[in-house]
């Protein structure tokens, strides 16, 4: 009986301990299971995706063991005064296809709603001395990479962004015009009075308060007492847009591009931008000054057109076209 | 004892007779009018003036400029004729004193009348960068007025106390006020050695401070790439001519105030003298910084240089321009190198003349080369090709000056132009000189 007894007990013991080990593994796995479940609600696939290693070979990880890691929204948070990461904008001017057709200035009057006398984008007719040709040259803000004008602002209203945009802060603006006094290249416009840009003031107002971008509309809307001026269409480069001169130009004048990037492109065709300044000589207005500037000019060789032609369109006393 | 009664009854200050009232209450209607015209201004936006997107500076730049110049008279006969031991200075250095404080306080408010957005005036501090000229006249100015003050006060203590005496019975209001500002003046040893003390630290000071306050003004224009303001010959150039206008401003104020208190007897012909030889100094040395600014860059004759200088010289400016280099600077100072020449009445009539071709001189600095842009000026309505300033700005521009002869008239109206103390210790000090020597 007593060899019995002590058999049953460790018959128990044995049982019990099976059991207990069956229920402990059956709860892990439950568990694992549950998680694995409830991973994959969230995930909601097992996709692969391509990754590259530092050394260049492809590894396939499933997606759901891709994080984001918290420095990478960072960087692509958008700053106003810092512009858009990784890139730096540039602008080349070929004079040899211009011909004055101002389609630019009136596609920047309009998008700027420029109220004022005094257009943001000029063509200049130019001649250099009696015996040299006449051309037409095409003027935006340069965007210095030394700009004069932040030199002197004493308030940071007007700044350089690391994507190589001057802009300004017309909010912050004192109206010292020193600015427009310490740029060579006359680009700076002056709302001598209130603007009255009409109804596209307020819809612009509010844009300017509801979405998070109204920095893209840096200068807009305009504001009696502050400078104004080219501001290379910031609203449009974070759309992967061009600027609007850019566009509008049936002549393909202007290429826009990243210098980064090394390419530049006017709508039809995109080239490179060091070697189309290699090839065709580009330049800069007034390199001596150092404040090297973001526009690039081509000279004006091998035109197509006739320099009188743009003669119609000239007015030397207008370049904002006003509502009759 | 007599002597004293005399000299005290002569120098306090007395109130205005009829012509004193007529003149007071005609700045008074100037400076309303001009203030009428600056609310027009803040209204409608600076379109009132006929400042554009190329003359983007105009008379309220050149007059603030002027009123910086103006102020440089404290520091010159203050300070340097102190430190040079020019005794003769005396009878003259409070109306400096007071000249340099309502200029220096005039240049701040004349600035701020330039601003498009004056609502924005605390962005200057706010948002204040360092690097910007504009930042060092924020700076500078202010100081100035600052130690510009205590040049007029700290003179002043002993007199006030005199005052307070003075008018115990005559006004007792008056004498209230005067014995609260003499801040309890009792002519003791140790008042009066702290006294000499902080005198002596503030005309040390002010030489440098003024220096600065002229050049940081020179460098608003030569930190630019503009024509006829990218020149390093602007700081000398500016300060030599805040000595010329503040002299000038000088001697016309003087000249007014001995008429009008019938001060003959303790402003001399011997001082007008003095002054004459130092205004001639003033114009020579000015004239020769021209000659630096005007002349040598005829002989590279860079193009751009050359249209600036043949609108000056031979164009648009050409009058102006030579009125004010011949009559403001060349004239005088051949009228003044003769000893008649340097009496009283030729004097005031040369020291008006060069203070009116000081204020033109600043327009002439001004104007001109804004516009003569680098680019060519295009696309722009055809008055932008020019600037003359508009009623608005003339308006504003006068109620400045006005406010400016205001701010000297109140003053020599309560104070005491020629310092009583220092005059009554001098004239003792000649008393025991002669007893000794006889």
């Amino acid at each position: 009986m007593k060899n019995n007894k002590t058999n049953s007990r460790r018959k128990f013991l044995n049982k019990g301990l099976k059991v207990g080990l069956i229920t402990a593994i059956g709860g892990i796995g439950l568990t694992k299971l549950a998680s694995k479940l409830s991973a994959q609600t969230e995930n909601n696939s097992s996709e692969k995706v391509e990754l590259m290693t530092t050394d260049g070979t492809i590894i396939q990880v499933d997606s759901s063991e891709v994080m984001e890691m918290d420095n990478s929204k960072k960087h692509e948070e958008y700053n106003v005064r810092k512009g858009i990461p990784n890139r730096k904008f540039v602008m080349v001017i070929d004079l040899a296809k211009c011909k004055n057709a101002l389609k630019c200035q009136t596609a920047c009057n309009k998008h700027h709603y420029i109220t004022g006398d005094n257009a943001w984008l000029k063509v200049y007719k130019m001649q250099e001395s009696q015996d040299t040709a006449p051309y037409w040259m095409p003027t935006t803000c340069m965007h210095c990479d030394h700009p004069a004008c932040v030199t002197v602002c004493p308030v940071d209203a007007t700044f350089k962004r690391k994507d190589g945009l001057v802009l300004i802060d017309n909010e912050r603006c004192i109206g010292c015009r020193f600015c427009m006094a310490a740029c060579p290249y006359s680009t700076r416009v002056f709302n001598w009075s209130e603007p009255n840009q009409g109804e596209i003031t307020m819809n612009m107002e509010m844009e300017h308060k509801t979405s998070n971008s109204s920095v893209e509309h840096a200068g807009l809307p305009s504001i009696k007492g502050t400078v104004d001026k080219c501001d290379f269409c910031p609203h449009a480069i974070k759309e992967n847009e061009l600027p609007h001169c850019v566009s509008a130009c049936p002549n393909g004048v202007f290429y826009f591009g990243d210098k980064y990037e090394d390419t530049v492109t006017n709508g039809d065709e995109t080239l490179r931008f060091s070697k189309l300044l290699k090839d065709k000589a580009g330049y800069r207005i007034m390199e001596g000054l150092g404040t090297e500037p973001s526009v690039y000019y081509l000279p004006p060789t091998d035109r197509l057109v006739n320099f009188e032609d743009g003669l119609k369109d000239y007015n030397e006393f207008q370049s904002v076209e006003k509502p009759e | 004892m007599k002597n004293y009664d005399k000299l005290i009854s002569d120098l306090v200050p007395k109130k205005f007779g009829k012509l004193g009232v007529i003149w007071t209450s005609s700045l008074l209607v100037i400076i309303i009018i001009g203030i009428v015209a600056y609310i027009d201004q803040l209204i409608k936006g600076q379109v009132v003036t006929n400042m554009r997107d190329y003359a983007l500076w105009g008379i309220y730049i050149s007059n603030f400029v002027f009123f910086v110049a103006t102020s440089f008279v404290g520091s010159v006969t203050v300070a340097i004729l102190r430190l040079t031991h020019n005794e003769w200075r005396a009878p003259i250095v409070r109306i400096a004193e007071i000249i340099t404080l309502a200029s220096i306080v005039m240049a701040g408010i004349t600035i701020m009348i330039d601003m498009a957005r004056p609502d924005r005036l605390l962005n200057l501090f706010i948002h204040a960068r360092l690097q910007s000229p504009i930042t060092w006249d924020v700076i500078i100015i202010p100081t100035s007025i600052a130690i510009s003050f205590l040049l007029l006060y700290f003179p002043l203590i002993p007199d006030l106390a005199i005052l307070k005496d003075h008018f115990k019975d005559e006004s007792p209001f008056l004498s209230k006020w005067y014995g609260k500002l003499s801040l309890n003046w009792t002519g003791s040893k140790a008042q009066k050695a702290i006294q000499t003390k902080s005198i002596q630290i503030i005309a040390l000071m002010i030489i440098p401070i003024s220096l600065i306050l002229q050049t940081v003004d020179a460098w608003l224009f030569s930190t630019t790439y503009r024509i006829g303001w990218d020149s390093t010959n602007m700081g000398a150039y500016f300060i030599s001519g805040a000595f010329v206008a503040g002299i000038g401003a000088l001697i016309t104020v003087i000249y007014v105030v001995r008429r009008v208190y019938k001060l003959e007897n303790y402003i001399t012909e011997f001082h007008f003298d003095k002054l004459g030889k130092l205004l001639v100094l003033a114009c020579l040395t000015y004239l020769y910084f021209n000659i630096n600014e005007y002349l040598i860059p005829v002989f590279t004759a860079k193009k751009g240089e050359l249209e600036h200088l043949d609108v000056l010289f031979t164009g648009h400016y050409a009058i102006l321009f030579w009125l004010v280099i011949i009559g403001g600077l060349i004239i005088p100072s051949i009228i003044l190198l003769f000893k008649k020449g340097r009496k009283p009445l030729p004097m005031f009539i040369i020291g008006l003349a060069v203070v009116i071709a000081s204020w033109w001189k600043r327009y002439l600095i001004v104007t001109p080369t804004l516009l003569h842009p680098f680019m060519p000026i295009q696309g722009v309505p055809e008055s932008w090709h020019h600037y003359f300033p508009s009623i608005h700005e003339w308006l504003i521009t006068i109620a400045t000056l006005a406010m400016a002869l205001l701010i000297i008239t109140m003053l020599v109206r309560y104070l005491p132009v020629i310092p009583i103390q220092k005059t009554a210790d001098e004239q003792e000090l000649l008393k025991n000189v002669k007893n000794t020597k006889s």
